[in-house]
């Protein structure tokens, strides 16, 4: 079913004033929240509670002198925002914010494009959002961004592996990669015969798949620069990383483009983990909770909640260092989301009614695996410990004290020089100098 | 927004059977978005060719596989789509620009032709190529129309592919998965090097080293600090008016300053 014409451009402009708005109200929102956490107020003189000091931050960034380095390649410098910006607004199309409703005496859903493959659509785009903090790095010429966009790179790639497996177990549940049809699956709760009893499970996925909830919650952090895993910026090592040599209305939309992809995310999160629109428990007891306009409430309110825990994650952890940062990514991450999707897999092939089969098998893996673990354990063995032959600082350099061999050719060299050897050719005598 | 808009033009998918694009007959959207994008894509296939910065060839790279990649969308693969862009630009086109931003900003290719006339043969041959392969395939292609796309897609895009994906081919499939990580691995032994232990001092010890009793944990005074002169061998002043070793590189005395050298030099005033 495709809306008419007005009803997308409609569509467009309101996601685009949503995410705007939200992006307002989320940085004023992160420094009152950071104030009080901080035990100081927080910007409190423009409008009721401070409320347009973002607006009034943002017209004075559009004012500011637009500064384009000389040693910068100018295309890429101008592009490389532009691209971030974009991207984290693309991946809000796919987001279901609620039900069918009626507009201006259309009946539509809530949301711009209903995709059979709508997760993934957000995954392209936060990937294609890297590419604004990468390029930005390498096109300002100096050292910090690049150093800063380089993180950035590696960053990106680690943790969308992580985020990729972790919302694997969601698309296994679901059965279906389409954000509309994953938010359906989490309406009511699946029963489930388990040791011979009716048991309601719950709908929502982050009781059902914690785990999955855990891993996708930590990599949507890294994914989106945001502190404790903001190495791509990080003021105290790299001045600004990649955006120092910004100003102005491009270093704007940077800005912007962290905090839209932050929202993007958390309602990324909420789709997938917490119901998507549906209203959380005691509200659904409530008949019309899940019609009309409603749920828009709903959905607004559960991405409030995850943009708190993004502020009060930034507020509490202090920046991983960057080895630590990767360690956690690639070594406790992938590994957790690996064994996680296999037991998911294991215990929903278990589940269904196949005879014995399915948990023998099941069972027999798990052995099979606890061996192989038992095979492949790394044993501790005693290293040696660093000896003087090892090098000094790592290069292989002789040790201070070592003991030089005597040159078995010293005798005959010794005659030589005394005139009664035989009779040396030139050759044989520049060799000779060579060994002594 | 492109994208988006495109894949809402390209696939209603909204019932059970989504008929993405109907086999045969081309509409009228999937038509304008081809005309806007084939340009994009062939521009971009020149560019990188053309580009003389490793970096700006690599753009140029991107932007095709980004049309390609809506291409795929428009023929009905939207799953095949997703994955060119989030595999191919995302993760492996980002590999590159790394390893490229590890060479630098300023290597560029060198244009001096080693072979005479290299230049134009080869643009030569690549048109004739480019033409040679067009006309074979608008003579092959061009009058077939496409069968069984419906019936491949009847379950849904994804659906199907996972299920000739992990029944039919899942032989090849592992056999690729098993290559590739093979290949991951011997990379990591190649580049892994063995330290012995207790090389690597960890940050728990430098920690402990630097509260142990008898080592100051403070910050150590700049040399110049209160002195009359930002000399690095100028000792910062401790509040006694004494001067503070610790304030000047352990390198400076190393280097056998004189202590004429080595003492407070005063600013001229």
């Amino acid at each position: 079913m495709i809306d008419v014409w007005w009803l997308l451009i409609l569509k467009v402009v309101g996601i685009f004033a949503f995410l705007v708005l939200v992006t307002l109200f989320t940085i004023w929102f992160e420094r009152r929240v950071v104030g009080r956490m901080q035990h100081r107020p927080g910007p409190n003189r423009v409008g009721p509670f401070g409320l347009l000091q973002s607006l009034a931050d943002g017209l004075k960034l559009a004012f500011k002198e637009d500064i384009l380095p000389r040693g910068v390649d100018r295309w890429v410098f101008v592009l490389a925002p532009v691209i971030s910006t974009t991207a984290a607004f693309t991946g809000f199309a796919v987001i279901p914010f609620g039900p069918e409703v009626s507009i201006f005496g259309e009946q539509t859903s809530l949301q711009l494009a209903e995709v059979p493959v709508g997760v993934l659509v957000v995954l392209a785009a936060s990937a294609m959002g890297v590419y604004g903090v990468v390029l930005a790095g390498w096109s300002s010429g100096s050292t910090y961004p690049l150093l800063g966009g380089m993180r950035s790179a590696a960053q990106m790639i680690s943790y969308e592996i992580g985020m990729g497996l972790s919302i694997v177990a969601v698309f296994m549940a679901a059965s279906t990669l389409s954000t509309r049809e994953i938010v359906a699956a989490q309406a009511d709760g699946t029963p489930y015969q388990l040791l011979g009893m009716d048991v309601q499970l719950p709908s929502w996925y982050v009781l059902l798949l914690f785990p999955s909830f855990l891993i996708f919650m930590i990599s949507i952090v890294g994914e989106t620069n945001r502190a404790p895993f903001d190495l791509a910026e990080a003021e105290s090592e790299l001045v600004g990383g990649f955006h120092t040599e910004y100003s102005s209305l491009k270093f704007a939309l940077f800005f912007l483009a962290e905090y839209v992809a932050m929202v993007v995310m958390s309602g990324l999160a909420v789709t997938m983990f917490l119901g998507g629109w549906h209203a959380p428990w005691p509200l659904s007891l409530w008949g019309e909770a899940n019609t009309g306009w409603w749920p828009f409430l709903w959905f607004t309110l559960k991405v409030m909640g995850f943009l708190f825990m993004f502020v009060w994650l930034r507020g509490t952890l202090p920046r991983l260092r960057y080895d630590q940062f990767m360690h956690l990514g690639w070594k406790v991450l992938v590994p957790a989301s690996l064994v996680w999707i296999i037991a998911i897999s294991g215990i929903r092939s278990a589940a269904r009614d196949e005879g014995d089969r399915a948990l023998w098998l099941t069972v027999l893996g798990l052995v099979f695996i606890a061996a192989l673990l038992g095979y492949l354990w790394p044993r501790r063995r005693p290293v040696p410990p660093a000896t003087a032959d090892s090098g000094a600082g790592g290069f292989p350099v002789p040790p201070l004290d070592l003991v030089v061999p005597p040159n078995p050719r010293a005798k005959r060299l010794a005659a030589t020089r005394a005139g009664t050897g035989p009779a040396s050719g030139s050759g044989e005598g520049a060799d000779d100098e060579k060994e002594v | 927004m492109i994208l988006a808009q495109t894949v809402a033009a390209a696939g209603p998918a909204l019932d059970a059977a989504p008929a993405l694009a109907a086999a045969g007959d081309v509409s009228v959207g999937e038509q304008v978005v081809f005309w806007i994008l084939a340009p994009v894509a062939l521009g971009g296939a020149i560019g990188m060719v053309a580009a003389r910065n490793a970096v700006h060839s690599a753009l140029f790279l991107v932007t095709t596989m980004f049309a390609l990649a809506v291409f795929y969308v428009l023929q009905a693969g939207p799953f095949i789509g997703m994955v060119q862009i989030i595999v191919y630009t995302g993760a492996i086109m980002m590999l590159f620009l790394f390893v490229l931003m590890l060479v630098g900003r300023e290597a560029s290719d060198s244009l001096i032709e080693t072979l005479r006339g290299q230049r134009m043969a080869a643009i030569g041959l690549g048109i004739g190529f480019a033409l040679l392969v067009a006309s074979a395939l608008t003579r092959g292609l061009g009058a077939v129309s496409a069968q069984g796309l419906e019936e491949a897609n009847r379950g849904g895009n994804v659906e199907g592919i996972a299920a000739v994906l992990f029944t039919r081919y899942i032989f090849a499939f592992e056999v690729t998965s098993a290559l590739l990580i093979t290949a991951a691995v011997g990379a990591m032994v190649l580049a892994h090097v063995e330290r012995p232990k207790g090389m690597k001092v960890s940050q728990k010890e430098r920690s402990r080293a630097r509260f142990a009793e008898g080592s100051y944990p403070g910050m150590k005074a700049g040399p110049g600090v209160f002195a009359t002169s930002d000399s690095v061998a100028t000792p910062a002043l401790l509040p006694d008016g004494g001067e503070s070793d610790r304030s000047i590189s352990r390198v400076v005395p190393a280097r056998g300053l004189t202590s004429a050298e080595a003492a407070p030099k005063h600013t001229e005033r």
